[in-house]
């Protein structure tokens, strides 16, 4: 296959940037979107051009670095991370845009990387649960219903990579913090910080700069562990709850 | 150039900090005789954790819960990615809840038989005994192990046991312990215990006057060369299978801060035990950048086989049950599919040397679930493999609820690294390894589900008990002058390095030097070694480091976000790495676990040990690049375990 690629290019955080065109080809229907980006990157090397900068590390779509929006979509046309698409979701002769997520909370690093600490912030701020090291109590101690776990799981799974915000249209961060927040709040080892993980996390999220959510969907529809809309509005519940009570002393 | 394979013998090595006495007590009892440091006086020590994988983000967490100031540094940009994440099938622990005969005592059996008899006693106890703590900690922390109908936890069977002790989170375990450490670490961070440092990569390690006091580090993003100073250092980098190019580890895991302690004076024992993977994904073509696993875990429901008939090029649904070969259960009746990894690895290439491997070229063999989703129906087989199967599909755009999986082995672990003793120092006072990064627990072959438990093992348990030790022996440390000559050259010989790296301005990339390092590797010290190969391979790598150096092509400066750069300095310590796994390999003149010395081998073909010659762990000593290293033998003594020749049949 040979494509044709427009690929954001920028230097640093100062620098402006720009839409380069570079030609591939020798492109297979096996290799992942990643690899099709080392070729250009080995020739643009040879060449003595600089190659472009992106995350990346698994490549099996678990550690969340992969961050490329394709053709305007986050990660890509297929529901998984860019590491795991392949060039057989594309055709022989087509025009690829790649550009990094773009979000205000998300500055530009180097061309196609971006600064995602502001989610490392908000887990900080209360995505955990306090039980130091030792002091934890007979695994078998405290059954948890299968109905229980299995929810704390489909939450758990999300890999932090920011598709959900990269896709909004409000840059929102929402999906990212209640994914976090129900994995803990549904497992009867985070209730004794219910109240205050969510408040904390809501209030992190919004000093972050993320933007509100209107209930677009867009999230859902980008996330490559298909964490679901309903997350969001479990943690409205939760974040109402803790008001209450909290209000209530 | 064939000097380097005159190492000299040096003074044996032995473990000093394992007390004498039961097995089962010695834990007890370090913990007893280690010194203590006051709580108050706690925070005036700084430890460096360089790394935040299972043992990186456990230990950090830890030793900032009990009041240490800890600098930690990750390469990545957020300590959630380390590649402990990609850890798919579970964590071992002898609870016993299955009431199936399981005990610690079966455990330390099982992980120093599963080892072939190359790891020390005490180590492989202890690991056992903290095993069923780990699963306490971690549910606490509200992980999201998966679960049975009453609420208890679930478990399944792992390669080379026979008991159901492997606790798990759908098909991604490593995953879900791993977020479970980096939230503690988190807190840790947000209460200002950690000072975290991520895309900054440890390139060197400053040792003063015998100790280890500090490492030099790169800002990633702006290129900046730092140093930071502390009492103690602990790396938990992970290991080296990236030597070999393709392998299942992520595309950055590197060698670097354990080859340079290397340098540094730190010990490298059993380079050459690594671990080849039996079940991964066969490559497709020269593009591959990696290789992806699919878990252990599908060996408990899915069967191996491939056709009786060389060359048989029927689709698998055409071939009748009589004319396939489900050579596990052939020739391991007792574990069948379940047999450990060097086995199941070394039984596959077998087959496809045959002629009888199936898919592209020949190298590859069928898991076949089509029996289990008969037996179980597809949504229970689903359940408890649905994502792997999602990825294999993703990967090969094939259906393996249709047709069976095309599996092939693949370099995945690492058994070797850094020699550590009883409390996990390595030879160099106040540098401490855990993880994949040292050598201690797994011997010549690791079991499944064994990695997870060491990672955390190693960084909630064993190591915040035994650095105090080291740390309250040295109290009150001067500060380290950052004048000192010390650091001064440490800084100097790396900012040296990498201007070189972009200055030669040759004609290859870095990649393309790696992709022949790696396929020489994959060649001659791969899944089975000969002596022949293996000085091949000692004579090709000092060239191909001569002409790395002549003609690497590095774009871009050393002061900016540069990826190529980074890569081009890993490569120059997997060039030397390369050569001391090959060394290694020479010498030892025997099979054991994922060492196959095809001189060495019973008439079944199963890997033979020399337990006269061979019994011990090798470390090495650096004495310079390309030159010979010293080899400082540690005496294995069994007293617990006597060593027989594995049988899984």
């Amino acid at each position: 296959m040979r494509l044709t690629l427009r690929v954001w290019r920028r230097k640093d955080t100062r620098a402006p940037g720009a839409m380069k065109e570079y030609e591939v080809d020798g492109v297979t229907p096996d290799m992942s979107f990643l690899e099709m980006l080392d070729t250009l990157n080995e020739r643009l090397t040879l060449e003595g051009e600089d190659p472009v900068a992106f995350d990346h590390d698994c490549r099996e779509g678990i550690c969340g670095a992969c961050s490329l929006v394709i053709n305007g979509d986050a990660h890509g046309p297929e529901r998984t991370t860019a590491c795991q698409l392949h060039m057989r979701s594309f055709r022989d002769g087509d025009t690829i845009d790649v550009e990094p997520w773009r979000a205000a909370a998300f500055p530009v690093v180097r061309d196609l990387v971006v600064d995602r600490s502001a989610f490392d912030r908000i887990i900080q701020a209360g995505g955990y649960v306090s039980v130091p090291t030792g002091a934890a109590p007979e695994a078998h101690a405290t059954p948890v219903p299968k109905a229980a776990a299995d929810l704390a799981f489909e939450h758990a799974e999300c890999i932090g990579c920011g598709a959900c915000v990269a896709a909004c249209p409000n840059g929102s961060a929402m999906l990212f913090t209640s994914a976090k927040i129900n994995h803990l709040n549904v497992l009867p080892q985070g209730a004794p910080e219910r109240e205050t993980r969510v408040l904390d996390m809501v209030g992190q999220m919004d000093a972050e700069g993320f933007g509100g959510c209107t209930l677009t969907g867009e999230c859902a529809t980008a996330c490559p562990k298909g964490i679901p809309l309903t997350s969001i509005a479990s943690m409205n519940k939760e974040w109402l709850r803790a008001n209450r009570k909290v209000s209530r002393g | 150039m064939d000097h380097y394979t005159h190492y000299r013998t040096g003074a044996p090595l032995a473990d000093t900090k394992a007390p004498d006495g039961p097995i089962a007590e010695r834990w007890d009892s370090r913990r007893f005789g280690a010194k203590l440091v006051n709580p108050a006086n706690r925070r005036k020590h700084t430890v460096i954790v360089v790394g935040t994988g299972l043992a990186g983000g456990s230990a950090g967490a830890t030793l900032a819960e009990q009041g240490y100031h800890v600098v930690q540094f990750c390469y990545q940009d957020s300590p959630r990615r380390a590649h402990s994440i990609a850890a798919q099938g579970g964590i071992n622990a002898a609870k016993n809840y299955r009431n199936d005969g399981d005990s610690v005592q079966r455990l330390f059996y099982d992980t120093v038989k599963g080892g072939d008899f190359r790891a020390r006693e005490s180590n492989v106890h202890r690991l056992a005994q903290i095993s069923v703590e780990i699963i306490d900690q971690c549910v606490a922390q509200g992980v999201p192990f998966a679960r049975e109908y009453g609420g208890l936890l679930d478990t399944r069977s792992f390669g080379g046991v026979q008991v159901s002790r492997t606790f798990y989170a759908r098909g991604q375990t490593g995953q879900q312990l791993l977020l479970g450490a980096y939230q503690a670490l988190s807190r840790q961070i947000a209460a200002g215990n950690v000072e975290l440092h991520p895309r900054t990569e440890m390139l060197d390690l400053i040792v003063i006057d015998g100790r280890a006091r500090g490492i030099v580090a790169r800002d990633l993003v702006t290129g900046e060369i730092s140093t930071y100073v502390a009492d103690a250092v602990v790396l938990a980098s992970g290991g080296y299978g990236n030597v070999f190019y393709l392998s299942t580890n992520a595309m950055n895991s590197n060698a670097t801060a354990i080859w340079r302690a290397h340098r540094r004076g730190a010990h490298f024992a059993n380079p050459c035990f690594t671990q080849i993977h039996p079940t991964c994904i066969p490559r497709t073509g020269d593009h591959q950048s990696k290789l992806t696993l699919m878990s252990e875990s599908l060996r408990n429901d899915g069967r191996i086989w491939v056709p009786r008939a060389k060359g048989d090029t029927r689709a698998p649904g055409d071939i009748p049950e009589a004319e396939r070969d489900y050579y596990l259960e052939r020739i391991y009746p007792s574990f069948g599919n379940l047999v450990p990894r060097d086995i199941a690895s070394r039984a596959a290439k077998n087959v496809c040397d045959e002629g009888r491997g199936v898919g592209p070229g020949g190298q590859g063999v069928y898991l076949d679930f089509a029996g289990a989703i008969a037996r179980m129906g597809r949504k229970a087989v689903e359940e408890k493999y649905g994502n792997l199967f999602e990825m294999y599909q993703r990967i090969t755009a094939e259906d393996p609820y249709q047709v069976p999986m095309r599996i092939y082995p693949a370099v995945h672990y690492t058994m070797g690294g850094l020699w550590v003793d009883y409390d996990l120092q390595t030879t160099v006072p106040g540098l401490f390894a855990i993880g994949e990064a040292n050598f201690s627990d797994h011997g010549a072959n690791r079991l499944g589900a064994s990695a997870l438990m060491q990672g955390l093992a190693d960084g909630y348990f064993v190591l915040p008990a035994t650095i105090n030790d080291y740390l309250a022996r040295h109290p009150g440390q001067d500060p380290v002058d950052t004048g000192h000559p010390a650091v001064a050259a440490a800084v100097a010989e790396t900012r040296d390095r990498l201007h070189r790296l972009v200055t030669v301005d040759g004609d290859r990339t870095a990649d393309s030097f790696h992709r022949e390092l790696g396929e020489l590797m994959w060649e001659y010290c791969g899944m089975a070694r000969t002596e022949e190969g293996l000085r091949k391979a000692l004579d090709r790598i000092p060239q191909i480091r001569e002409e790395f150096w002549r003609r690497i092509k590095v774009p871009g400066t050393e002061a900016e976000f540069n990826q190529s750069l980074e890569r081009a300095n890993r490569v120059v310590d997997y060039l030397e790495l390369a050569e001391l796994m090959c060394l290694d390999a020479l010498h030892r003149a025997e099979s054991c676990g994922g060492h196959f010395r095809e001189e060495s081998q019973t008439p079944e073909g199963e890997a033979a040990r020399d337990d006269e010659e061979f019994s011990y762990a090798a470390a090495w000593e650096f004495t310079g690049t390309g030159t010979a290293p010293v080899l400082h033998k540690e005496d294995l003594v069994f007293e617990y375990v006597h060593p027989t020749q594995r049988s899984y049949a």
